[in-house]
């Protein structure tokens, strides 16, 4: 009846206990807080019906926001085993810290920073091209929602069942049936397949977004950066993640079926396994940096009072970075025995990325260069981005000399290196971004000198954290380890590294402290132009918040920068002509078919097939009931949109 | 006025964890860097790879950080001083000096990429007039059994190795994937099950060196730890005879206990092994009448 | 900026991350159609006169759905029915002679369990399958939509797109039929 469920899948460990009582008092505050000031209406009408982008936005960095929270938290046990383990073997059993740093790498790759970039492209991307919505605004909430169904699915297995325990990307063997018979490699899968299809969908929404929503006269020439780096994240995703749906498959078959792609014995090909989750896995961490890139590109340009420089070059770069990150793959695995040959490839192809990624630090740097450059909390990030950006991009140019990575692959170099180019690129790209947009979906900006504060806080954090892991790793220290010999004269080292998580949870503490103050004083930090900084691009020509149809009049553009150029030429139009506006109807249904996803892969897991049926047909029928549905658009009249501008005081 | 001192508290801050990171690297003295200081002729060629390629680097790295540092500070909003060309953002001798300047390089590196990659594959013999020592290594759960077919003993997470003698290593798993790791002989390779890979190293020091995996392989992973001694060839021949006093055999039955998983306390030293041990723990994987080409990693 | 020209780029882009997809099996077939241990090979196991018979069944219907579109976009809803019709049961012809070899397969003691090469078989060819499956569902609600609401541009639209998409499963099937069957008997 329950398939594989019992009693004993709930937690009995008193570290697991503590987890998930925070989640839950978590969720219980949340559910007090609206139901004493009566919001649920208001909770289901304006945010989990809504197709409106700026909306689903706001919800994704939420998501993310709050899963950054969870995966830093494991981080913290993480460290803290490390230094006390030298003392007297740790707080954590090693089957348990296994689960830690893979739901720890998990969380943060799947569902804090790609939350972060589809957030980001959720919020600017229309804006930014002139558009009022994303070409398919029923695919967007049913793909947030799947993003969502499978963070649930993750954070459920803390209380339900275990997680994997087999690193963030599960190889097999030991991810196969045999050596992790529980469920937990299975939440890994489903958690990861239903946010990857949410993922994947999201990405052919986009892609069609930018290449037929443009405003008139936005060529692709015109277009801000941001969105060309998006472009570029969005063909890596569009390509990517069907390899990431097919072998997340295939181990699954492998798990539940007895089939034999990934086993050692009856003809499986465990190596295979690894080709193909790195012919995602490489194309993915470029899918998180580029829009970062694409951050810091309208950053420099705004606090520079400059125009980008080398506009095209940078273009090319893009386009340079989203191809070779296809060919690339295997410096993941030199250690796997190819040969000389396949692996000299891989490793120069793999060096040749440094090239356009450093033309591009150039054209930020020669952005700044003669132009007026203002020392705001954005540009701080930058500045930190570019330190240790480059930093960790020398480390990885030394490990695609394959030579030398046979001496710091799977140590703590390695570990030092992908977090530098993860918190060092997307992390603090995606604080300079929410410093910068904060007051444009929000209406105020963010108190200034809590939001430097926390950037050194952050930097000197990073810093202390993950120095001493380079060292670690060159002192032979392996990654993914619950234990080691004291003798070794590893543990200062580690409370080093403890020392700068101290930090960077004093940045977080400063951020959220910055967040309430500004909430708090938003009357005081109000945004009232809709253009605080000085932008350059169309986001800025709406009010702050925008209106829910972002543009009353699509904008015609006749250059890049267009929101500047509409500045320089004042051109003061005579009463403007509006027309009606056609926006999608809220609906319930992308919400209902994520939680029949939900259903559906919680009950595979447990083997509960009935259940898993149900889901099914649940997501089938409920497609069936909206493709039925030919009333899906109401009008907004010229009344209302009149009313709406002409409060704005334009 | 604020933001200049920010400016210098940011770069001084920086400069300041920088210094002490690297001064704890200098303070540490690098024998106790294992990867920086090397014990046998494969780890002092790594290293000396990565100090090239970091000096290379540091060409283009260090006019970066300097420019960054420059710019942010003379052109702030602050310097009226400074030239203000808001719509210069072109300049084709600039392009042609990032592009190519990083991209020569590059090209130097992927040089040096092609060269060492067949001078330090791991499946190259060394080359040296004495005769090699074969080793055949066994991933289990959670222990390495290293079987010497040439001396017929065995041990368990200790391998004695002659000084200046190759070592041909040949490796597979019973087990879950694994890494064989001996950081100041040189770098790693792969353990799998239905395979066996190939490592040549030397030691060219007397001394204890630590092994370990380096791939995550289960609950016990972080046991797998073993010791790489060097020693003289006297010192070989003592310890083979050492271990040929030992009253355990290596058999088919002896290795079926060993390889359950678990971390007890088992003997270290087999005074005999089975001949085919090795290969009929990579054959039990593939089919008994072998024909699966890829699963026997030869170098082509 | 209308919606059907939207809606057609973004399906074309769907059915390339479909191809992708195939393409991870293909590749996988390829690596482990070796890896018989021990067991039968393609050769013992594959019958061409068989896989002949699906191939043509699939192949007729991907004219008979031309047909029904042509009809369709004629506004002659019977004929378009008809055909649509004819499409759905030469698909499900095709997909009940594929579970009777599977079935077949399975009785017989060589499943996916059996090898490698086995599992590969069933996966990439079950996968086209359960394509085929969704693509029939497909067809009988757009039979459905058309007898309720007439040939409306939204039902049009989607007329297009499940043919897109059946051409597509055909092409697919093409490569299964070569790679896998043809290649397999030739040994």
């Amino acid at each position: 009846m329950l398939g594989k469920l019992t009693f004993d899948a709930f937690p009995h460990d008193l570290v697991i206990l503590g987890g998930v009582a925070t989640m839950a008092l978590g969720i219980a505050s949340i559910i007090g807080v609206l139901t004493y000031f009566k919001k649920w209406r208001w909770l289901w009408r304006e945010w989990l019906t809504s197709l409106d982008p700026k909306r689903i936005g706001v919800m994704y960095i939420i998501v993310a926001t709050v899963m950054l929270l969870r995966g830093v938290g494991d981080a913290v046990l993480i460290r803290a085993q490390q230094v006390l383990t030298a003392s007297d073997h740790g707080i954590l059993s090693s089957d348990h810290f296994q689960q830690i740093f893979s739901a720890h790498g998990t969380i943060m790759i799947f569902f804090v920073a790609m939350g972060v970039i589809f957030g980001l492209m959720n919020l600017l991307v229309p804006l930014m091209i002139g558009a009022r919505d994303v070409a398919f605004p029923f695919l967007n909430a049913t793909s947030f929602w799947l993003f969502v169904a499978g963070a649930v699915l993750v954070n459920l297995s803390l209380a339900i069942g275990e997680f994997s325990a087999t690193g963030w990307l599960a190889y097999p063997p030991l991810s196969g049936i045999q050596f992790s018979p529980g469920v937990g490699v299975d939440y890994w899968i489903w958690a990861l397949q239903i946010a990857g299809a949410g993922s994947l969908l999201s990405g052919i929404n986009f892609l069609v977004t930018i290449l037929k929503m443009r405003a008139p006269g936005m060529t692709m020439m015109r277009m801000p950066l941001f969105v060309w780096s998006c472009l570029g994240s969005l063909v890596l995703i569009v390509f990517a993640f069907p390899i990431l749906t097919a072998t997340l498959g295939m181990l699954s078959l492998d798990r539940l079926i007895g089939a034999h792609f990934f086993t050692s014995d009856f003809g499986g090909n465990p190596m295979m396994y690894v080709n193909l989750i790195w012919a995602w896995g490489h194309p993915e961490v470029y899918i998180l940096i580029l829009p970062a890139f694409g951050v810091f590109s309208e950053v420099v340009a705004t606090f520079s009072s400059k125009r980008l420089f080398g506009y095209t070059s940078m273009v090319w770069a893009i386009a340079a970075i989203t191809f070779l990150s296809f060919v690339v793959w295997l410096h993941h695995f030199f250690t796997m025995g190819a040969g000389a040959n396949v692996n000299a490839f891989f490793g120069v192809m793999t060096m040749i990325i440094a090239v356009p990624t450093g033309v591009k630090v150039f054209n930020w740097l020669f952005t700044m260069y003669r132009g007026r450059v203002r020392l705001t909390t954005p540009i701080l990030w930058f500045l930190g981005f570019v330190v240790t950006f480059t930093i960790g991009g020398m480390a990885g140019v030394m490990m695609a000399v394959p030579a030398i990575d046979f001496q710091v692959h799977n140590s703590l170099f390695l570990v030092a290196h992908f977090h530098t180019m993860i918190i060092g690129g997307v992390l603090f790209g995606a604080f300079a971004a929410f410093s910068y947009w904060f007051p444009k979906f929000t209406g105020f900006v963010l108190h200034e000198t809590l939001g430097k504060l926390s950037f050194f806080a952050w930097l000197i954090g990073f810093l202390l954290a993950f120095g001493p892991l380079y060292i670690l790793g060159m002192m032979g220290a392996t990654r993914r380890l619950d234990h080691y010999d004291p003798s070794l004269g590893w543990q200062w080292l580690f409370m080093v590294a403890g020392f700068g998580v101290l930090w960077i949870l004093l940045g977080i503490g400063l951020q959220i402290l910055q967040l309430v103050v500004s909430i708090w004083q938003r009357k005081k930090y109000v945004d009232a132009t809709g253009d605080p900084w000085g932008g350059r691009t169309l986001e800025w020509a709406t009010s702050s918040p925008p209106p829910f149809y972002n543009f009353a009049i699509i904008p015609h553009v006749g250059e890049r920068d267009a929101f500047w150029a509409m500045k320089q030429h004042k051109k003061q139009s005579s009463t403007p002509k509006y027309e009606p506006i056609y926006l999608p109807k809220n609906t319930p249904l992308g919400l209902y078919i994520a939680a029949c996803a939900l259903v559906f892969g919680f009950a595979v897991i447990w083997h509960i097939w009935w259940l898993a049926f149900v889901g099914f047909i649940g997501i089938v029928v409920l497609l069936i009931v909206r493709v039925g549905d030919d009333d899906t658009e109401y009008e907004v009249s010229v009344a209302t949109i009149r009313k709406i501008e002409e409060a704005r005081g334009r | 006025m604020k933001k200049q001192y920010a400016r210098i508290l940011v770069g001084l801050g920086i400069l300041g964890i920088g210094g002490a990171i690297v001064a704890a690297m200098l303070f540490m003295g690098t024998h106790n860097i294992a990867v920086l200081n090397p014990k046998g002729e494969i780890a002092e060629q790594q290293r000396h790879l990565m100090l090239i390629t970091t000096l290379l680097m540091l060409i283009v790295v260090v006019p970066v950080f300097m420019l960054t540092f420059w710019v942010v500070w003379r052109y702030r909003a602050g310097n009226k001083k400074a030239t203000y060309s808001p719509e210069w953002d072109r300049s084709r001798i600039a392009e042609m000096i990032w592009w190519l300047v990083p991209l020569v390089i590059i090209g130097v590196l992927a040089g040096i990429t092609w060269v060492s990659s067949h001078r330090l594959d791991p499946y190259r013999p060394l080359t040296s007039e004495k005769s090699p020592v074969t080793i055949k290594v066994i991933a289990l759960q959670w222990k390495w059994l290293f079987i010497y077919p040439e001396q017929n003993v065995a041990s368990v997470n200790f391998v004695q190795l002659p000084k200046d003698r190759p070592v041909n290593f040949e490796i597979t798993a019973d087990a879950p994937m694994n890494s064989f790791w001996i950081p100041q002989l040189g770098g790693q390779v792969y353990a799998m099950a239905g395979m066996s890979t190939k490592l040549h190293l030397m030691g060219n020091e007397i001394g204890n060196y630590k092994g370990s995996s380096a791939n995550l392989s289960g609950e016990g992973f972080a046991d797998m730890k073993f010791t790489a001694r060097v020693g003289t060839e006297a010192d070989f021949s003592e310890w083979v005879k050492e271990v040929k006093r030992s009253p355990a055999m290596l058999n088919a039955a002896t290795y079926s206990a060993l390889a359950q998983p678990g971390k007890e306390a088992l003997p270290t030293y087999y005074a005999t092994t089975d001949p085919s041990l090795y290969d009929s723990v990579i054959m039990k994987y593939m089919m008994p009448k072998g024909t699966m080409p890829a699963m026997h990693h030869e170098q082509e | 900026m209308n919606v059907t020209s939207k809606t057609t780029l973004g399906f074309w882009i769907y059915l390339m991350t479909d191809c992708i997809l195939f393409s991870v099996l293909f590749a996988t077939y390829a690596v482990l159609h070796h890896n018989t241990f021990g067991g039968p090979s393609g050769q013992d196991l594959f019958e061409l006169p068989f896989v002949l018979k699906e191939t043509l069944l699939l192949l007729t219907s991907s004219f008979t759905c031309g047909l029904a579109l042509i009809f369709a976009r004629q506004n002659r809803q019977e004929l378009a029915l008809g055909w649509l019709g004819v499409t759905f049961l030469l698909g499900a012809t095709f997909l009940a002679l594929e579970l009777h070899e599977f079935s077949t397969l399975v009785a017989e003691g060589n499943s996916w369990r059996r090898s490698g090469f086995l599992t590969a078989f069933f996966t990439l060819v079950g996968t086209h399958g359960l394509h085929i499956a969704i693509g029939l569902t497909w067809a009988g609600v757009l039979a459905l939509q058309v007898k309720s609401r007439g040939f409306t541009e939204g039902v049009l639209r989607r007329l297009t797109l499940f043919s897109m998409f059946w051409h597509f499963l055909d092409v697919i099937w093409i490569f299964i039929f070569t790679v896998v069957y043809l290649m397999g008997v030739a040994g």
